[in-house]
């Protein structure tokens, strides 16, 4: 290669990975600002703030989920399978909000360790499984969620 | 060859050569891109069986995902031929970088516009401003910051060499968009398809989803081509053959 060639091919390279570098430890700098949400096990180590909103996420327990059968309140435990944190909600669930699948409730974290959500967001995983296999699993007795694709 | 291979990249670099061999490659991506979106989209949006959880909302990934990835990929060419005419001087690599914004900014939309539309009945949400939505809007800005830049300058070589630049420092945010859902928590679900492991997606729909991205692949490469050989027309009208070619477009009419 031509030494012209060569200067600018290690100028514009040279240039290129020193603003990756940049913006890459301006990014892990960041830390936790990066996160969307906080979970139980952040919660637990008192990385989130008190009554301000947060965003707490993590897997509904099974078996968690206490409906108010009078009114749309409901009571639920978001766990990492380290910490639990117990969320409080008014209002109608996400079609895909079930025991045992992600979810994100945006409150507020009181002092007794509970979040007061205003809105609960469903997450939901990268599987996609027909709804026969999964009934025919579920029929054989297989854990569908456990499937090997 | 390596030398065959070079010389071949070469014969590619002149305008007036690209211009001629093109052709045929627009035509042959074009008829397979139609030939196989048509399959992938109407098995993915009506025969693919319903999903477990998500039931029919899931199908969006058929358009969702190819979207998403070129307008990435796409992201990586233009820089990648910023590079090429930075360093190389080669002029066409400026032409088909600049052609081919047009054609990421649209991906980049259509991904964060379905992406919405899948968001609001899976998540409860049409936006969240997490790490990998974020990150590619950002990626949507760079695009349309790169259009800006072309068309900002007096002189179009300024626009090309400012263009390619802002195309290489904005490399940075595709390792961002990549690995969002692995570095950070994120509302979005992390990747199905990885490249060290089986994707967790049943065979019945797999199979048209990967034929969807072929498709969207095919596709954009036979309308890049097409633009660049439009960019050439109008970048080079004092060269003799350009001249010819376009009395001839004209007389067809």
């Amino acid at each position: 290669m031509n030494p012209k060639r060569k200067q600018r091919l290690m100028l514009v390279l040279l240039g290129t990975c020193g603003v990756a570098v940049t913006v890459l430890l301006v990014l892990f700098a960041l830390g936790q600002n990066m996160n969307f949400f906080y979970s139980p096990s952040d919660i637990a180590r008192g990385e989130a703030p008190f009554d301000r909103q947060i965003r707490a996420g993590g897997m509904v327990r099974e078996g968690s989920v206490l409906r108010d059968p009078t009114s749309l309140r409901v009571s639920f435990v978001v766990t990492d399978f380290v910490e639990d944190v117990t969320v409080e909600y008014e209002g109608i669930l996400p079609d895909l909000f079930r025991e045992g699948d992600g979810v994100v409730a945006i409150g507020r974290l009181n002092g007794d360790g509970i979040v007061r959500a205003s809105e609960v967001l469903a997450r939901h995983d990268e599987t996609y499984m027909p709804v026969e296999i999964a009934d025919a699993l579920e029929r054989a007795g297989y854990d569908s969620s456990k499937y090997d694709y | 060859m390596w030398q065959a291979l070079v010389r071949w990249f070469h014969r590619w670099t002149s305008p007036k050569i690209f211009y001629q061999i093109s052709r045929p490659w627009i035509f042959w991506s074009s008829v397979a891109a139609i030939a196989i979106l048509a399959v992938a989209l109407t098995w993915g949006l009506v025969f693919a069986p319903v999903e477990r959880l998500q039931g029919n909302s899931y199908r969006i990934i058929f358009i969702h995902v190819p979207s998403a990835f070129l307008s990435q990929a796409i992201y990586l060419a233009i820089a990648i031929m910023g590079l090429v005419g930075l360093v190389w001087r080669i002029k066409l690599a400026f032409y088909a970088a600049k052609q081919c914004i047009p054609i990421g900014a649209s991906m980049a939309l259509l991904a964060l516009v379905t992406g919405a539309i899948w968001g609001k009945p899976t998540w409860g949400t049409w936006w969240v401003w997490d790490a990998r939505l974020t990150s590619m809007l950002v990626l949507l800005f760079l695009y349309l910051g790169l259009w800006a830049l072309h068309n900002a300058m007096e002189r179009q070589e300024t626009g090309d060499r400012a263009a390619a630049i802002l195309a290489l420092v904005g490399v940075v945010n595709l390792p961002i968009i990549k690995f969002s859902v692995v570095w950070w928590n994120t509302l979005h679900q992390p990747a199905t398809l990885k490249l060290t492991q089986a994707p967790p997606m049943h065979i019945s729909m797999l199979i048209p989803f990967l034929m969807a991205i072929v498709g969207f692949y095919l596709a954009a490469l036979a309308w890049g081509l097409s633009r660049t050989r439009l960019e050439i027309l109008q970048r080079e009208p004092n060269a003799r053959w350009v001249r010819e070619e376009l009395d001839q477009l004209g007389s067809a009419r």
